[in-house]
């Protein structure tokens, strides 16, 4: 029993890194990728905005905000997962 | 009662809302009726500040975990709006949207590092310090490395970088204090520290949440209702957040023709106020970019280790809560940022285009002189025009003003009613407010939990812990009211410090010791005395001590050199020491589960 509790919070945490991983990798193309490369970008537009400025004002933020509830949906599903919620 | 409350909230904070715009009509109603711009002025702030501290004696406690984490109940919504306020200070009030007017692409990583830290608190720490179940960042230290050495390292750090700040905020709520009641300086200081303590000193963490809440609904209202107005005056459509691209364009277009980047000829008899010289959005890449980086890191580290915004965390009642109070702390953040730069571009748009009526660069000196909102601000200096090449037209080299304005006169530049000015008032003292409130409760708690109960005096009985809290509380606030007053804030409080120093000291400490099992109490100590020392001996070299920055890395990015500095010792110390005995080890696991009890008892 405790062997497959131990596999169980592996499991878990194996998948919760890797699931940081990932909003990691995104927070930085948008936090550095993109006002990084601002000057190229500008060359575009989007709704009437340059697109190198719209990311840094608004884009990269409504980004941010999205990512954090969508990785705490997904954090959710997989503390469900393994029983480990605590609700 | 207490349950009842909590049940509540949706009721009691939305019959605060209607009361608070009654209130705002009501006084627009006396404007009307011929009451001054002065009265209207103190009224928005005495009543504002006297309903927080109502709300600060109702919530009046003598339980432990009600005085440092608010009894662990606080609903993600709300924590999230109370964290909101916490962060928002009044410079991201005041100061935000000036900066952008002035800094152009350089100033946008403080909006991308302010905003974008959040996704490190909410990946990398809140869940984990909430599964901990401490009461203070220095708990956490303390516990998951042992020792008081590694515990009083992470107080060091705590007080150095909230204090940093929180001079910055007294500062800031005694300026608007003093300006709205008409009393000196010095005087407004000491009356927004009382309004500060007020609010915490008898309920800690519990009154500072539920106030933070109220004062978070002022603040936002306040910021969002002048912008919207303005933007229906002039055209903008309802909200302009998402159409003001064409205003972007426009000032791109206008800037060559107005001779921006023209040096200043004359030199203002004040400081402080400043021509406008860098272009709206104008990436030059390479340095450019380099720059915006290392600034953006600097904030967004800073926020994942700042203790005033991580010891909310500690509020909820689950970690699943936790996580969820990190993302609606974003949200509610996020309606303030990213209406800063629809408000700073509009501004400039309204003061340099020649098509707009309200434009004055461009116009007869004569009949800009004689506006009534330049009167008023070059009255306090806050603004200042001069004719350098008597040519009888305003040019841009011409117009030199303080970046605040762009908050405060833009109510009056479009001409909106002085009630809106007095809202604003009301909003830039509950912003400094919340952010005082929250710091000097993370250095009081820190100082009385950690120093005096955890390492002085472990037998100390509640009540005294919670006497000698709230002793502590009103002497840093008194000394930083007195640091405040002595005005060397233009000096001391540059409030990115507060981030760079928190980044350099406990960044790494924090993270490594929930994602690194291996990280031990000798490289956690030599991560936060490293860092730290390394970090504040550049900001000393860097800034007085005369040395060239290295890759542009300067006063306001020294928490790069602290953090890096940081990051080798504690890898590099924990590789030359023992690994953790199995009990840390076994811990940490335990950190990583939402599930369970937390690691530390309800009452420690």
């Amino acid at each position: 029993m405790a062997d497959n509790i131990n596999e169980i919070r592996q499991q878990h945490w194996k998948k919760t890194r890797n699931l940081t991983i990932g909003v990691l990798i995104v927070w930085f193309i948008f936090a550095f990728l993109l006002p990084w490369n601002a000057a190229s970008l500008n060359s575009m537009s989007f709704i009437g905005f340059p697109l190198g400025y719209y990311f840094c004002v608004q884009g990269s933020l409504i980004v941010f905000v999205a990512l954090i509830f969508l990785q705490n949906k997904m954090q959710d599903k997989i503390d469900d997962e393994a029983g480990l919620s605590g609700e | 009662m207490k349950g009842s409350f909590i049940d509540n909230l949706g009721r009691v904070y939305g019959m605060y809302t209607g009361g608070f715009l009654v209130f705002v009509l009501l006084m627009a109603l006396l404007e009307q009726m011929g009451v001054g711009a002065d009265t209207i002025g103190i009224l928005f702030v005495a009543f504002t500040i006297a309903i927080y501290a109502l709300i600060g004696w109702l919530s009046r406690t003598m339980q432990v975990d009600a005085y440092y984490v608010a009894g662990r109940e606080v609903p993600a919504v709300y924590n999230g709006m109370a964290t909101a306020a916490d962060w928002m200070s009044g410079a991201s009030f005041v100061a935000l949207a000036g900066g952008i007017y002035f800094g152009g692409y350089g100033y946008l990583g403080f909006i991308i590092g302010w905003t974008g830290g959040y996704v490190l608190v909410n990946s990398l720490m809140a869940p984990y310090l909430r599964k901990f179940g401490c009461y203070t960042v220095p708990d956490f230290i303390g516990t998951r490395y042992g020792g008081n050495l590694a515990r009083f390292c992470a107080v060091v750090v705590l007080v150095l970088a909230s204090f940093t700040y929180v001079t910055a905020q007294i500062n800031a709520s005694g300026t608007i204090a003093a300006r709205a009641l008409h009393i000196p300086f010095e005087a407004g200081v000491w009356f927004g520290l009382l309004g500060i303590l007020l609010c915490s000193m008898l309920g800690g963490m519990r009154a500072v949440t539920w106030t933070q809440v109220a004062q978070y609904i002022v603040l936002i209202i306040a910021y969002l209702v002048p912008v919207f107005w303005m933007s229906n005056k002039q055209g903008f459509g309802l909200i302009p957040h998402f159409t003001y691209g064409d205003a972007v364009q426009r000032i791109q277009e206008l800037e060559p023709l107005i001779g921006l980047g023209t040096a200043a000829i004359d030199k203002p008899p004040f400081g402080g106020v400043g021509i406008l010289s860098t272009p709206h959005f104008a990436p030059g890449g390479g340095m450019d970019s380099w720059k915006f980086a290392t600034l953006a890191a600097c904030m967004m580290m800073g926020t994942a280790s700042l203790p005033h915004i991580l010891m909310r965390y500690f509020t909820t009642p689950s970690v699943r809560d936790a996580r969820r109070s990190v993302a609606w702390s974003l949200l509610f953040i996020f309606l303030l940022y990213f209406t800063a730069p629809a408000l700073a571009t509009l501004t400039k748009l309204q003061l340099i285009d020649p098509n707009l009526a309200t434009s004055i660069i461009g116009r007869s000196f004569e009949e800009v002189q004689n506006l009534a909102w330049v009167k008023n601000w070059s009255s306090v200096n806050m603004l200042y025009i001069v004719d350098s090449n008597k040519d009888g037209l305003l040019q841009l080299n011409e117009f030199f003003m303080r970046a605040d304005i762009v908050v405060l006169a833009t109510p009056e530049i479009a001409g909106l009613p002085y009630v809106i000015s007095g809202l604003v008032a009301a909003g830039g003292m509950a912003a400094a407010m919340s952010t005082a409130d929250g710091l000097l409760l993370a250095i009081a708690n820190a100082l009385s939990h950690d120093l005096y109960y955890k390492i002085i005096d472990p037998k100390a009985e509640t009540r005294k812990r919670l006497i000698v809290a709230r002793v502590l509380l009103i002497g840093i606030g008194a000394a930083g009211a007195a640091v405040a007053s002595m005005r060397l804030t233009g000096i001391l409080g540059a409030v990115a410090w507060a981030f760079d120093f928190a980044m350099s000291g406990l960044f790494f400490p924090l993270v490594l010791g929930i994602w690194w099992k291996r990280a031990n109490r000798a490289g956690a100590i030599a991560g936060m005395v490293v860092g730290l020392g390394a970090g504040t001996l550049y900001l000393y070299m860097v800034r007085w001590g005369g040395m060239e920055p290295w890759m542009g890395i300067d006063h306001l990015r020294f928490g790069i050199i602290g953090a890096s500095a940081s990051l080798i010792a504690m890898v590099v110390v924990t590789l030359m020491t023992p690994e953790p005995d199995a009990e840390t080890q076994a811990m940490v696991d335990e950190v990583r589960v939402p599930s369970g009890d937390a690691i530390l008892g309800k009452e420690h």
